[in-house]
């Protein structure tokens, strides 16, 4: 399908959708925007949202239990310099909507209500995922019956296995911006996600393991390439491992950590102080360091948007800006922030399709998408080979970090000592800490490996959920603070 | 004021609207039925660096219902009151009903556990906040913040914010029950910066129900200022074992981890490292933790639980001693036990305070390290292994040597809890669990 025909047809269906059943047209648009845009407003926006999703659980064998849950609203954004106004209304009508206008104007003092006529113009966008109904992809009984699959899957792997949940869950997103240039654009956002944690027990000692995957697309997704049942498979690995686990050593050390979803290091350790708002605030530890040396010459690091189907992907941003890839790390050089409109706008940059918000009822922001690290030369077992002691770190639960003073940590839910170039035993409980802009200085080694997570990452800030996504080949970092409890 | 059975002079239709979605249930062949409505709106202004950033106008509106066909449930919300919308919620929660489980412990909560006197809980004074009130307020504490040291070189800003509510819960068996409360705060986050560069970002806030009781904004400006200089030059220390004292405000994360472990998916799902706790001695002799759900004005107040069951001051822990789990209908019922009234969680869970202050606790410590703040989600629920990041001070003699980044702490949270030494009196109101802060015999920390 080309871009441009599904672009249109996003358009459309979203305008029939979301303005036509109140009697929104172009005019009523200017009406709305016009009561915004004094001369004090540099900026409007109107951001239209309507979704869908649902979530199916399952446990002790049998889905019990499931929701479905339907939003829709309209946020109405007015931004004068440095200073924002925001009004909502979960009424998608033209008395709602300007009562929100007058709210959100009142930001700028001194502005006079407008009448304008807003040359119109389409976006550009992209086409990065089919414009699908996931709810509608699979009859209920089949879900139901997909969830009861994982969980036999799981049940046969070994008779540790005491108790398996696993939750199905999609969504369709049906946004459509409009703003005060003229540019108006739309998507249709369909994501699913699938999800497995077992508890295994031996000799009265539990553990768990989690599994899952997901991106944009419908839940035909899980029923190719076994994946649903391979998450399973996975959850039970994991969990096992972690039956045989001693606790994690504690001290400074070589880390190696895996490929794939160890990536969370670069969304926390880089990502969130290379957010825009951040540095034109000045309070990320990255404020005013473009240019700088801030890694190895081997890391080079991107934010990339448009990856056909990904959980992190979008065909525009929730202010209508087409996503991109944007480099922030290249070959160890500080290039670029991830900006939203109003932050590029006030530092002089452009946008790179990072403006991301929760919901209408939300202010957007910059927001990461697929971050991740371009792979090196390395096979990944010379890596592992090339450590004398210290830690792999292959699955990891959250992580958080502190974008003033640079720190950040993440929680190893699978990991093993290396000794001797050789993998060892498994341990537990192994959190690592480290700051943002040195950790990369002393990456060592870079795989060959580069692996993307495989679906399941959700990024907070404010408040506010998004989903991203993560990826790295395998990495050596000499000297990682490990927080296990065995000195 | 406050809670309201009937008639509330505040949105009366919410409860026609819980009334219609019943009926709506009960239309489409549902055997029960449970209606939660809310409806809020709230004003929050945040000013940085003298300027106004944002202004925000929210309203919030939300209906949730589940539905039973006999042992058969499903459930949808939705944020549109219309008349179709609610039948189209209700019509895709009977169709999730008809592809769920039997699951016999499914149902409303019973009937003799149901609050029948709604008591007024003083949760409900509204604020007749203008935007320009909110900006002088939140100028006022960030102009506060900035006078207060001069190394405070920047500002997340300040932000004064108020919202009110009405929430409404319905059954088809013929509970009503609304509660009105309203919810206003001030907050300021500023950056310190020392001589090399370096800055250290923190923050204090208030929240209350009744705008009367906020502090004077400048001193949350303040006390956000000291927070944030008070941790500049801060440094790693060497990998060690040594006793940890947690401030009040981050001691509450312990307190959180151990509701999650005693509450009820936890137990029957066999995840939790508190298993067949109940009667046996988790904490020392001197800890007692009972939850107030009664305690009027309080941050986590509340007349029934969120499936209308009858809240009352009850014990968690007495003598250190667990005497119960948190349980709601469904888990009390899987685990043959009875609703302790936890739906939604814990309301008010209070740790009964020890004689000292945190200075007290310090000189109690002499030496070893005061956390301040902790980040990431390195606990394990299954296993009780805690590993998390964090800041604060090293002590040496009673006193704050100075500031401590870049560690981690980690233990067992069953250790943990078996050597907690002394809780503070410095009891920390601003939320829904509160004590004052942890000394504890050791933990380890990790750093250089």
């Amino acid at each position: 399908m080309a871009t441009d025909i599904l672009h249109t047809q996003n358009l459309a269906r979203a305008q029939d959708f979301l303005l036509k059943p109140a009697g929104i047209g172009a005019g009523e648009l200017e009406q709305v925007m016009g009561r915004m845009l004094g001369h004090h407003v540099d900026y409007a926006d109107l951001y239209f949202q309507y979704s869908r999703q649902e979530s199916w659980s399952l446990e002790e064998g049998e889905v019990k239990s499931g929701s479905r849950h339907i939003e829709q609203g309209v946020g109405v954004r007015a931004i004068s310099g440095e200073k924002t106004g925001f009004a909502y209304s979960d009424e998608i009508m033209m008395p709602a909507l300007l009562d929100a206008a007058s709210a959100a104007r009142a930001i700028a003092r001194g502005g006079r209500e407008q009448t304008l006529a807003l040359a119109t113009r389409h976006g550009q966008t992209l086409s990065l995922y089919e414009p699908c109904d996931p709810l509608a992809s699979l009859e209920d009984t089949a879900k139901v019956s997909l969830l009861e699959k994982v969980e036999q899957e799981a049940r046969r792997q070994d008779p540790r296995v005491k108790q398996v949940m696993a939750s199905l869950g999609g969504s369709q997103e049906t946004v459509l911006v409009m703003r005060s240039d003229g540019v108006m654009a739309a998507d249709i956002r369909p994501l699913v996600r699938l999800n497995v944690t077992v508890i295994v027990e031996q000799d009265g000692r539990r553990e768990h393991g989690s599994a899952g995957g997901g991106g944009r697309t419908d839940y035909g997704y899980f029923l190719t390439e076994d994946r649903a049942l391979s998450y399973a498979r996975e959850a039970v690995r994991q969990a096992l491992v972690n039956l045989e686990a001693t606790p994690a050593p504690a001290g400074t050390m070589q880390v190696v950590l895996g490929p794939g979803w160890p990536g969370i290091l670069l969304h926390e350790a880089i990502g969130h102080g290379l957010e825009g708002d951040f540095n034109r605030k000045g309070t990320s530890a990255f404020a005013g360091r473009l240019g700088e040396k801030i890694a190895a010459d081997t890391c080079t690091v991107v934010d990339d948007g448009t990856l056909p189907g990904r959980r992190g992907s979008l065909n525009v941003d929730d202010e209508g800006t087409p996503t991109q890839s944007t480099v922030l790390i290249e070959r160890g050089i500080l290039r670029g922030y991830l900006q939203d409109r109003m932050n590029a706008r006030l530092m002089g940059m452009a946008p790179t399709g990072n403006g991301r918000r929760e919901s209408y009822a939300h202010l957007p922001m910059p927001r990461m998408t697929n971050t991740y690290m371009l792979a090196g030369d390395t096979p990944p077992e010379e890596i592992i080979a090339s450590v004398k002691k210290g830690l792999y770190a292959v699955n990891f639960g959250g992580g958080q970090v502190d974008i003033t003073s640079g720190k950040f940590v993440f929680s190893a839910s699978e990991a093993y000592l290396i000794e001797n170039g050789k993998i060892g035993r498994p341990v537990r409980g192994a959190t690592i800490i480290g700051s943002g802009p040195e950790v990369l200085t002393r990456v060592a080694m870079v795989g060959n490996d580069l692996a993307l997570d495989s679906g399941v990452g959700t990024c907070g800030k404010d408040g506010q959920s998004v989903p991203v996504g993560v990826g790295q080949p395998t990495l050596r970092i000499d000297g990682m603070t490990v927080g296990g409890t065995e000195e | 004021m406050g809670a309201i059975m009937k008639g509330s002079k505040n949105t009366p239709s919410l409860e026609d609207l819980a009334a219609q979605t019943l009926d709506l249930a009960k239309a489409q062949g549902a055997t029960a039925a449970e209606v939660n409505a809310g409806l809020g709106h709230g004003l929050s202004v945040t000013v940085r660096r003298d300027e106004v950033e944002t202004v925000e106008h929210h309203r919030d509106k939300s209906l949730s219902v589940t539905v039973y066909f006999g042992c058969k449930s499903g459930s949808a919300s939705t944020s549109d009151f219309r008349p179709e919308a609610l039948t189209e919620a209700v019509r895709a929660a009977c169709a999730i009903a008809r592809h769920t489980a039997e699951d016999p412990f499914n149902g409303l909560a019973d009937p003799e556990h149901l609050a029948r006197d709604i008591p007024d809980l003083d949760l409900y004074y509204p604020w007749q906040l203008s935007v320009e009130e909110a900006i002088v307020l939140a100028q006022r504490c960030e102009r506060a913040a900035f006078a207060t040291d001069k190394r405070v070189s920047n500002s997340e800003g300040a932000t004064v914010t108020s919202h009110e509510g009405f929430d409404v819960y319905a059954t088809s068996a013929g509970f009503l029950g609304g509660v009105s409360a309203s919810r206003h705060g001030v907050s300021c986050a500023v950056l310190g910066e020392d001589e090399e560069g370096h800055m250290q970002r923190d923050y204090d806030y208030a929240s209350v129900r009744d705008a009367r009781d906020l502090p004077e904004v400048e001193v949350i400006g303040r006390q956000a200022a000291a927070r944030a200089v008070r941790r500049l030059s801060g440094r790693q220390i060497k990998t060690c074992q040594v006793p940890v004292l947690y401030e009040a405000q981050v001691a509450r994360s312990l307190l959180s981890h151990l509701v999650s472990a005693v509450s009820g998916p936890s137990l029957y799902r066999r995840s939790s490292f508190l298993l067949d706790s109940v009667d046996t001695a988790i904490f020392p002799e001197m800890v007692h933790l009972y939850e107030e759900p009664h305690r009027k004005k309080a941050m986590g107040s509340a007349p029934f639980d969120g499936e209308g069951v009858e809240t009352r001051t009850r014990d968690l822990v007495t003598d250190g001693v667990l005497r119960r789990y948190c349980l709601d209908s469904y888990a009390a019922r899987k685990l043959n036990l009875v609703t302790t009234a936890n739906a939604g969680g814990v309301h008010n869970l209070m740790v009964k305070p020890g004689p000292e202050d945190l200075a007290g606790l310090l000189r109690q410590m002499g030496r070893g390290l005061f956390v301040t703040e902790l980040i990431g989600f390195g606990i394990n629920g299954v296993t009780g292994d805690y590993s998390r990041g964090a800041a604060g001070f090293w002590v040496e003699n009673g006193e704050l040597a100075y500031p401590v980044e870049e560690i981690t702490i980690a233990s067992n949270l069953r250790d943990m809890y078996k050597g907690l030494v002394s809780v503070g009196r410095d009891v920390d109101y601003r939320h829904n669990i509160c004590t004052g802060s942890w000394l504890l015999e050791r933990m380890t920390v990790a750093g250089s």
